[in-house]
């Protein structure tokens, strides 16, 4: 038997963005009609590796890739995605590429509509042809027929069911002769069950019409069900290649998220956790982009309690909503009372502080100077750093006490700036953050989130974040919820650790659990809670 | 040298440059027969007048509500108080500060309707604020005909009714700031002390109220309103306050004016008032989104110094009088140059 050739190889494929890596030294191969699945968190880098396949433009832009890409054994490098196109590789986006108010066939034809001569174009030209519907709703039935699903072919996108937009787009990409490879960035992402398994079968189909697939999604149990090769990135590298069968949606999981290091079990010595101090039940939060559909917890007093899980899937949202900053419905009950929601003042009296994961948007007031920023909630809520004149009649800043609150802090934690008074914009990320713990701090609270406290600042910064924020617990013994999507922090900081899935807690494991606990949780298998916890 | 700098960086090469300008007119004026004091005397009257109609702008700004376009409709409730002041037959101080503390209750009632309306155009504040403030005036050019007063020193003499478009102050309070403690020298140099202290006392107050918590909110609403929600801060109710602090200080700048030129400017006169203040305050250095008292002093003397020699100097050297022409293409220029020097703030 001879070898074949694989219809795409890529070896060694790396690229950095700014010095950046976000791949390294990526190299698999994709035969004729087979299906490849790409797995691996946020981050990992199957994003930046399709864009690179695709000759998107923002890869030339930040200076091109490193490796080669082979289709049918010869090096190609495409510059533009038209180059990609004409090579037969289709993509399908995760957001909708379609005209709302196109029919279905119009949709699948666009800009390749077949076309009939009429008298004008003997005049003026081509330009004057007309489409010519009866070929283009045959050539439409015919991709649709392709993918073995039921699609109409003049109904228009925008009444559609999300599941049909989704076949509407993969019909078009198929319906090009050529096409020999489809990228599929996780199309089953907005799809219910019932959808996707249609779906799943679909891809089959056409694999056994001989047209590779490279499918990429966070459901391990498709990937499972649907790919003869399952690639697993991490962290820009390849980590694991291997035939589909026999692998567990288990073993991906752990590959997934499997760092090898021993999760530190936070040591409660000195640290008094007591009674449940904060109860959500069926918290729902209208977060754009971070829905919170029904969340219910409770957290104990002094605990660190963490909430991770992969992003947009609603654990951003469960912080913004109980603080008051987005529309949020449901029972939040603080010591035993009930929490009006919908108002951050209600929540900032309560007790309760927050840490934006939106620093510069939310955290800081960048043109201002850094005193500002640590003491303006605690003197907007608590009324300190106020000094009276008149008998109490003049209530003016107290700008030698804010001063002094603001060296109190920069010193405890750190923070590098020339003065209270240089300006928020003016320090780096990690300084930054800083500044938006001591703002949380000033408050004195009872109860801090903190979002994304390690977002987009360097190594040491994170440390150093992650160490002031476990001195405060231990030393005032504030229950902190962590909000992260680096479980590796979660895991080293956080007495319990929940995992958010689809709006909604999939569960709540220990910090030393199996790592594959965890990755299965985020990629929406199991839901049971952790023993013990 | 480096003292230098870094002064005229924090100071803005802009005013360095407007400031040379106007000591360069100031040294011309001599010898083209403008007299200096005289000159002098003017700048100090002009900066007077307008000093607080360009305070009137601090508090939108603070808040983020924008260059407070529709001054007008403060200017509107001042020229309430000062009407019905004089219909009750008030002169002297008691003229002044009752029409002051009768304009009151109009300028937070208008302020307050006016906020309400800047709170649901966020983002577009200025444009629908010029246009508020046309409407007012126009719709008051109606009511001064229609309101019903009856005082002859300010109806039209052949009908018996409707406010004539100018009323004289001289019976009234005219002057009466302008001749507190003033200095007189020779027979051309005057300083209207007690003007000039009363922008500096509203200028103090002005201060003071950003030293306070609501002050402080309103400049974190200004600044970042998200971060200011999220502190607790409801964004509306102190923008709804910028803006009321702002009409009235609008109404309490045109009182001021008024003593000072003798003249109450009904119908047509708050048209266009709110531009030459907005371009005081940009020339000042002030941003859409900051500015401080030093911009505010600083920008009423450069904008108004340059207005009042720029035209007296050229009509001078040119022997004709166009002096009103140049100083539309003069007060026009500086607004058009001061918008396009705005500084935006970071986000």
């Amino acid at each position: 038997m001879p070898i074949e050739t694989p219809l795409l190889s890529l070896e060694g494929i790396s690229k950095d963005f700014y010095g950046n890596t976000v791949l390294s030294d990526v190299s698999f191969t994709v035969e004729k009609g087979q299906i490849v699945a790409l797995v691996g968190e946020n981050g990992a880098g199957k994003t930046t590796l399709m864009r690179i396949l695709f000759g998107m433009p923002v890869i030339a832009d930040t200076g091109g890739y490193g490796g080669l890409i082979k289709i049918d054994g010869e090096t190609v490098k495409f510059d533009t995605p038209f180059d990609a196109l004409d090579a037969g590789i289709g993509m399908v986006h995760q957001e909708f590429s379609l005209i709302p108010g196109f029919t279905t066939t119009e949709n699948i034809a666009l800009n390749r509509e077949a076309m009939r001569s009429t008298l004008a174009c003997e005049v003026f030209g081509e330009r004057l042809s007309v489409l010519d519907r009866a070929t283009m709703t045959a050539r439409a039935e015919s991709a649709i027929n392709r993918l073995g699903v039921k699609l109409d072919p003049g109904m228009l996108v925008s009444e559609m069911p999300v599941g049909h937009k989704q076949f509407t787009e993969i019909a078009r990409e198929i319906n090009r002769e050529n096409v020999r490879l489809l990228v599929l960035d996780e199309p089953t992402a907005v799809l219910t069950e019932s959808e996707a398994e249609v779906l799943l079968k679909a891809l089959r189909h056409l694999a056994s019409q001989g047209i590779s697939i490279i499918f990429i999604s966070h459901r391990l149990h498709e990937v499972t069900a649907v790919a003869d090769k399952i690639v697993v990135l991490r962290d820009g590298a390849a980590v694991k290649q291997t035939a589909s069968e026999g692998v567990s949606v288990r073993d991906i999981a752990a590959w997934m998220v499997g760092r090898d290091v021993e999760a530190k079990r936070t040591d409660r010595e000195g640290r008094d956790i007591g009674e449940e101090i904060l109860k959500i039940e069926h918290l729902w939060v209208d977060m754009p982009g971070e829905t919170v559909r029904d969340v219910s917890f409770s957290v104990r007093k002094g605990e660190i309690f963490g909430i991770g899980g992969l992003a947009g899937q609603g654990k951003l949202g469960i912080p913004n909503g109980i603080m008051g900053l987005h529309m949020a419905g449901g029972c939040v009950v603080l010591h035993g009372k009930n929490l009006q929601l919908n108002d951050p003042r209600a929540a900032l009296e309560a007790g309760m502080a927050f840490v934006s994961e939106d620093r510069r948007g939310v955290g800081l007031l960048l043109d201002e100077p850094l005193d500002w920023n640590i003491g303006f909630t605690t003197m907007q809520v608590h009324g300190r750093y106020l000094k009276s004149y008149l008998a109490g009649l003049v209530k003016l800043r107290d700008e030698a006490g804010l001063r002094k609150l603001a060296d109190e802090y920069i010193k405890l934690l750190s923070i590098k700036c020339t003065g209270p008074k240089q300006k928020a914009k003016e320090l780096s990320g990690g300084n930054q953050q800083k500044i938006c713990l001591a703002k949380a701090f000033a408050l004195k609270p009872d109860m801090l989130f903190v979002s994304e406290p390690t977002r987009g600042i360097d190594v040491g910064a994170k440390e150093l974040v992650l160490q002031s924020l476990r001195h405060y617990n231990r030393d005032f013994g504030t229950t902190i919820v962590m909000v992260s999507s680096e479980l590796e922090e979660l895991r080293s900081v956080c007495d319990r650790v929940a995992i958010v899935d689809e709006g909604s807690i999939a569960g709540i494991l220990l910090p030393d659990a199996d790592i594959a606990e965890f990755g299965l949780l985020m990629a929406g298998e199991t839901r049971k809670e952790a023993v013990g916890a | 040298m480096r003292k230098f700098k870094d002064f005229v960086t924090d100071f803005g090469w802009p005013r360095v440059i407007i400031f040379f300008f106007l000591v360069g007119l100031f040294i011309a004026a001599p010898f083209v027969g403008v007299r200096i004091d005289t000159s002098f005397s003017d700048v100090f009257t002009r900066f007077g007048q307008n000093g607080i109609l360009v305070l009137a702008l601090v508090p939108m700004v603070q808040s983020g509500c924008g260059l407070n376009f529709g001054l007008p409709v403060g200017i509107i409730a001042g020229l309430l108080g000062g009407t019905i002041a004089m219909q009750l037959g008030f002169t002297g101080w008691l003229g002044f500060f009752g029409a002051l503390v009768i304009a009151m209750p109009f300028a937070v009632l208008f302020g307050w309707l006016y906020g309400q309306l800047l709170n649901k155009v966020k983002g577009d504040e200025m444009t629908i604020a010029m246009y508020v403030g046309f409407a007012m005036v126009t719709f008051f050019s109606i009511m001064w005909l229609l309101l019903p007063f009856t005082s002859p020193a300010m109806v039209w003499g052949y009908a018996g009714q409707g406010l004539r478009t100018t009323i004289t102050l001289d019976n009234f309070w005219g002057q009466v700031l302008n001749n507190f403690l003033a200095v007189r020298m020779g027979n051309n140099f005057f300083l209207p002390t007690g003007m000039i202290l009363f922008v500096f006392l509203c200028a103090g107050l002005v201060y003071l109220f950003f030293r306070s918590k609501t002050g402080t909110a309103m400049t974190a609403v200004g600044s970042n309103p998200d971060f200011a929600r999220a502190g607790g801060v409801s964004v509306d109710k102190m923008r709804t306050i910028s803006v009321i602090i702002s009409t009235m200080l609008g109404a309490v700048g045109i009182l001021v004016y008024q003593q000072s030129y003798g003249f109450i400017q009904l119908y047509q006169g708050p048209l266009y008032m709110a531009f030459p203040a907005v371009a005081a305050l940009l020339i000042g250095g002030a941003s859409v989104n900051k500015a401080t008292m030093v911009n505010v002093i600083v920008g009423t003397f450069l904008f108004q110094g340059i207005l009042t020699m720029t035209p007296s100097v050229i009509n001078s050297v040119l022997k004709t009088d166009m002096s009103e022409v140049i100083r539309i293409v003069l007060s026009n220029g500086m607004i058009l140059y001061a918008l396009t020097r705005k500084t935006k703030v970071s986000k």
